[in-house]
C-alpha cells in the first residue's frame, strides 16, 4: 500500500519531534530555511512510509498530512 | 490508478485558521490546539462555539482558533466565559488557558466556576512554569526545578508546593468531568484527545462543568531540547501529577430543606 | 401615569429591567444591597438570570462575558468594590463593550466608611483602571432621575459601545421617592449586535479583544477611542441650572449634594443674596462649556463647588473655568452629609477655608 506524508514547509518549525516519532525513521531536517529562518522537515525515505500518521499526531504545528 | 483511492488519513482540522503558531519549536501547546480543533470537528461545533482566550502564551489562541473568541484578563476567562453561557445556554463555551493564568492568579475564578458546575469546558495547559514572561515560577512549578525566579530550584520551605488542579477541583460536587492527560507520546496525545473530546460532550450533554488539564512541554523555558523536554514531561511531571479521570459524569446531591 | 414609591437601589433595577437588561452579575457591599437582591428576586420572573459572583472582579468580567455576547447587562457595587472592577472596566473600554455599572458611592479611602460619599469621583471620571480611556458617567440627584437615567445609560452603552457608569451616593441609593417607568423595553425588540460572538454561523468569526500587540494598531486603536471620547464630548454634557440668570455667586454641585445646594440658593435668595445653582449631571463628559458661559457673565463675583469629596469636582470646575472668576471649595468627606444651614453659613464667609483643603 501507498502512503506519504505531505510536508507543510512554511508552519514546520524543524522541531524533530516527527523525526524521533517515526518508526520508520523516513524524516530528516532539510538544509533549505522557510521563511522564518527555520530547518522545515523533509521525507528522506518516501518509500519507507506506512501511513501510520504517529509524526503528524505529534508535530505541535500541524505541519503534516498524511495520505494512504 | 492507485491516487484514486489514496486517503487523507491525518489533515488539518478546519475549526483552525491556516495561521501559523507563534509558539517555541518544540513546544505542545500546539498538539492541544489541534485536539481541541479536532473535538470541535468531530462533534460539528464550530459555528456554535464561542472560545475565551487567557493571557500567557496562548494570548493568541483567537488567532488559531476558527470560531467566535473573547480575549479575557488575566485569570477571568472562567467569568468571561460563565457571563457567555449565561447569555447563550445554547452556545458551547471553552477557555485555554495556561498554569500562570488558571492556577495562579484565576485559582478564585476557576473554583467558583467549578463548583457552580458552570456548563463550560477548561483546557488548562501545564507546563510548570510562566512561559510568556520568560519562565518564572508557577503555583504548578515542581519541588526542585529551575525558573527564573527559582534559580537554584524551587526550595518548597520557602516557595511553597505546587497546587494539583485536578486534585483540588476533584473535592467540588459541581463538576461533572475533570481529567488530567500528557503530550509526552502517542498513545498519551491519543488519551488527551478522548479527554478533550469527552469534556465537551459534557457540556453538550448539559451536564456541567469539565476541564482537561493537559501536561505540556516547554522547552525554551525548561532549557531542553523538543526530545529532552517530552521526556522530562514523561519522566518527571507526569510523576508529580498522576494522569488519569478525577470525575467522569456529574453529583448528585439533594438540597437541604428551606427554612 | 402610575407612580410607585421606591427606594433608589430598587429603582435602579426596575429601571434596568425596563431597559431590557437581562443579567446582572452582583457581589454584597453596603450600601448597594438592594439592588443585587431586587434582581434576584425579579430578573427570573422576567426570563432573565442573576448572578451571584465570587468576588467584584469576577462580576466584571462575567459583564465582559456578557456584553461580548450582545446581551444588555449591568453590575452594581459601592466604592472598595468598584475599585475591585477597575481591571475590568478597563478591559470593557479596550474591547469596545456596552455594559452599565452603578457606583452607590460610600466614604474612603480604603474601606472608608458605610456613609454616603462623592470620594470616587476622580476614579469614575479619570479613568480608574490603566490605559487612555473614559466612562460615560452619569450622577442623577433624583431617584426618578436615576430611574430616566439608568434607561438611557443602557442606550448611551450601545452607541457608544462603552461602559457607562450611574455614580449615586448612599443617600440616593438608600432614600424612597415616588417614581414613574413608562417604558419597558422587549430585549427581543433591540437592534441586533453584529459584533457579538454568538457562534459564527454563516459569517465569519467574532472577537472581542483589547491586545493589539503592533503600537501601530494600539496607536490606531487608542485614537479611534479618543475619536470617541470627543464624540461624546460634543454630544453627552448634561447639566441642570437653577436661579442662575443673575447669579453673582454660583454654586456648583452634583448629586445629593446639589440638592442641599438648591435649598442653600433657596435660602439665600430669601436673605436677598443672588445666588443661583449649576448641577452637571454628566461627570464625563463634565459640562465645562455651559459653566463658562454661564460663569462668564458679568454679574459673576465667584464659582463655589460643593462635594462629599476633598477637592475632586473643583479640578474639572477650575479646569472649565479656566480663572475666569475665583473659584472656592466646600469640602465634606467621610459621610458627613451637611445641613443646608451649614452650607448656607459656610459659603457665606469668602473661601469655604474651615474645610481645610479650600482653593
Amino acid at each position: 500500500m501507498l502512503a506519504r506524508v505531505v510536508v507543510n514547509s512554511e508552519r514546520c518549525k524543524g522541531c524533530q519531534i516527527c523525526c524521533f516519532t517515526c518508526p520508520k525513521n523516513i524524516l530528516q531536517l532539510s538544509t533549505e530555511t522557510n521563511s522564518k529562518g527555520y530547518n522545515p522537515v523533509y521525507v528522506q525515505f518516501p518509500q519507507k512510509c506506512t501511513g501510520c500518521a504517529l509524526c503528524a499526531l505529534m508535530c505541535p504545528d500541524v505541519a503534516l498530512e498524511v495520505w494512504k | 490508478m492507485a491516487v484514486q483511492h489514496e486517503k487523507r488519513v491525518f489533515g488539518y482540522p478546519s475549526s483552525l485558521t491556516d495561521a501559523p503558531f507563534h509558539y517555541c519549536p518544540g513546544c505542545t501547546h500546539g498538539i492541544a490546539h489541534r485536539l481541541v480543533a479536532e473535538a470541535i470537528d468531530d462533534l460539528r461545533l464550530k459555528e456554535h462555539t464561542v472560545g475565551v482566550a487567557s493571557v500567557g502564551c496562548s494570548v493568541f489562541t483567537y488567532n488559531y482558533f476558527n470560531c467566535d473568541m473573547q480575549q479575557a484578563s488575566h485569570g477571568r476567562a472562567p467569568a468571561v466565559a460563565t457571563g457567555i453561557k449565561r447569555v447563550s445556554p445554547e452556545t458551547i463555551v471553552f477557555t485555554y488557558q495556561g498554569d500562570g493564568d488558571l492556577a495562579s492568579i484565576g485559582t478564585a475564578e476557576i473554583i467558583h466556576a467549578a463548583a457552580r458546575g458552570e456548563n463550560i469546558t477548561v483546557i488548562f495547559i501545564n507546563n510548570t512554569n510562566f512561559g510568556m514572561t520568560g519562565g518564572q515560577m508557577a503555583p504548578t512549578t515542581l519541588p526542585g526545578q529551575k525558573t527564573t525566579t527559582t534559580p537554584l530550584g524551587r526550595d518548597v520551605k520557602k516557595a511553597g508546593y505546587p497546587l494539583r488542579v485536578c486534585e483540588l477541583l476533584s473535592a467540588l460536587d459541581g463538576p461533572a468531568y475533570l481529567a488530567r492527560v500528557s503530550l509526552h507520546s502517542p498513545k498519551e496525545v491519543l488519551r488527551a484527545k478522548k479527554a478533550i473530546r469527552k469534556a465537551f460532550e459534557t457540556q453538550v450533554a448539559g451536564a456541567g462543568f469539565s476541564l482537561v488539564e493537559v501536561l505540556s512541554t516547554c522547552p525554551t523555558n525548561w532549557g531542553l531540547p523538543p526530545k529532552k523536554a517530552l521526556e522530562y514531561l514523561r519522566d518527571e511531571v507526569a510523576k508529580y501529577y498522576p494522569l488519569g479521570e478525577f470525575r467522569d459524569g456529574p453529583r448528585e446531591v439533594e438540597a437541604c430543606s428551606t427554612r | 401615569m402610575e407612580r410607585k414609591l421606591m427606594k433608589g437601589n430598587e429603582a435602579v433595577g426596575e429601571a434596568a429591567i425596563a431597559a431590557g437588561c437581562r443579567y446582572f452579575f452582583g457581589y454584597p457591599i453596603t450600601p448597594q444591597n438592594e439592588l443585587p437582591e431586587y434582581m434576584a428576586r425579579r430578573l427570573p420572573e422576567v426570563g432573565g438570570t442573576y448572578l451571584q459572583a465570587e468576588s467584584e472582579v469576577s462580576a466584571i468580567n462575567m459583564v465582559y462575558g456578557a456584553a461580548g455576547a450582545g446581551a444588555r447587562v449591568m453590575t452594581s457595587s459601592s466604592s472598595p468594590g468598584i475599585s475591585l472592577k477597575q481591571e475590568g472596566l478597563s478591559y470593557l473600554a479596550g474591547a469596545e463593550l456596552p455594559c452599565v455599572v452603578v457606583n452607590m458611592m460610600r466614604g474612603g479611602p480604603g474601606l472608608g466608611g458605610i456613609q454616603p460619599a462623592q470620594s470616587d469621583y476622580f476614579q469614575a471620571t479619570k479613568g480608574g483602571g490603566h490605559g487612555d480611556y473614559h466612562l460615560l458617567v452619569l450622577a442623577p440627584a433624583y431617584v426618578q432621575e436615576l430611574v430616566d437615567l439608568v434607561q438611557e445609560a443602557f442606550d448611551l452603552a450601545d452607541k457608544y459601545r462603552n461602559p457607562v457608569m450611574i455614580l449615586g451616593d448612599g443617600v440616593l441609593g438608600q432614600m424612597m421617592e415616588p417614581v414613574a417607568i413608562t417604558k419597558y423595553i422587549d430585549p427581543r425588540d433591540l437592534p441586533k449586535k453584529e459584533w457579538a460572538t454568538t457562534g459564527a454561523s454563516g459569517r465569519r468569526p467574532n472577537l472581542i479583544n483589547s491586545l493589539y500587540i503592533d503600537p501601530v494598531e494600539l496607536a490606531a486603536h487608542n485614537r479611534k477611542l479618543a475619536a470617541k471620547y470627543q464624540r461624546m464630548c460634543r454630544e453627552e454634557q448634561r447639566f441642570q441650572e437653577y436661579c442662575l440668570e443673575d447669579a453673582e455667586t454660583i454654586l456648583v454641585a452634583y448629586g445629593v449634594m446639589a440638592r442641599i445646594c438648591r435649598s442653600v440658593v433657596d435660602m439665600a435668595r430669601h436673605s436677598g443674596l443672588k445666588w443661583g445653582l449649576f448641577r452637571p449631571i454628566s461627570l464625563y463628559p463634565f459640562p465645562g462649556d455651559a459653566l463658562y458661559d454661564r460663569a462668564k457673565e458679568a454679574g459673576v463675583r465667584r464659582v463655589v463647588t460643593a462635594e462629599l469629596s476633598c477637592g475632586q469636582l473643583i479640578e474639572d470646575v477650575r479646569l472649565a473655568l479656566d480663572g475666569l472668576v475665583p473659584t472656592e471649595l466646600l469640602a465634606y468627606p467621610g459621610g458627613l452629609v451637611p445641613s443646608p444651614a451649614e452650607v448656607f453659613r459656610q459659603a457665606k464667609s469668602e473661601r469655604g477655608a474651615l474645610n481645610g483643603c479650600s482653593a
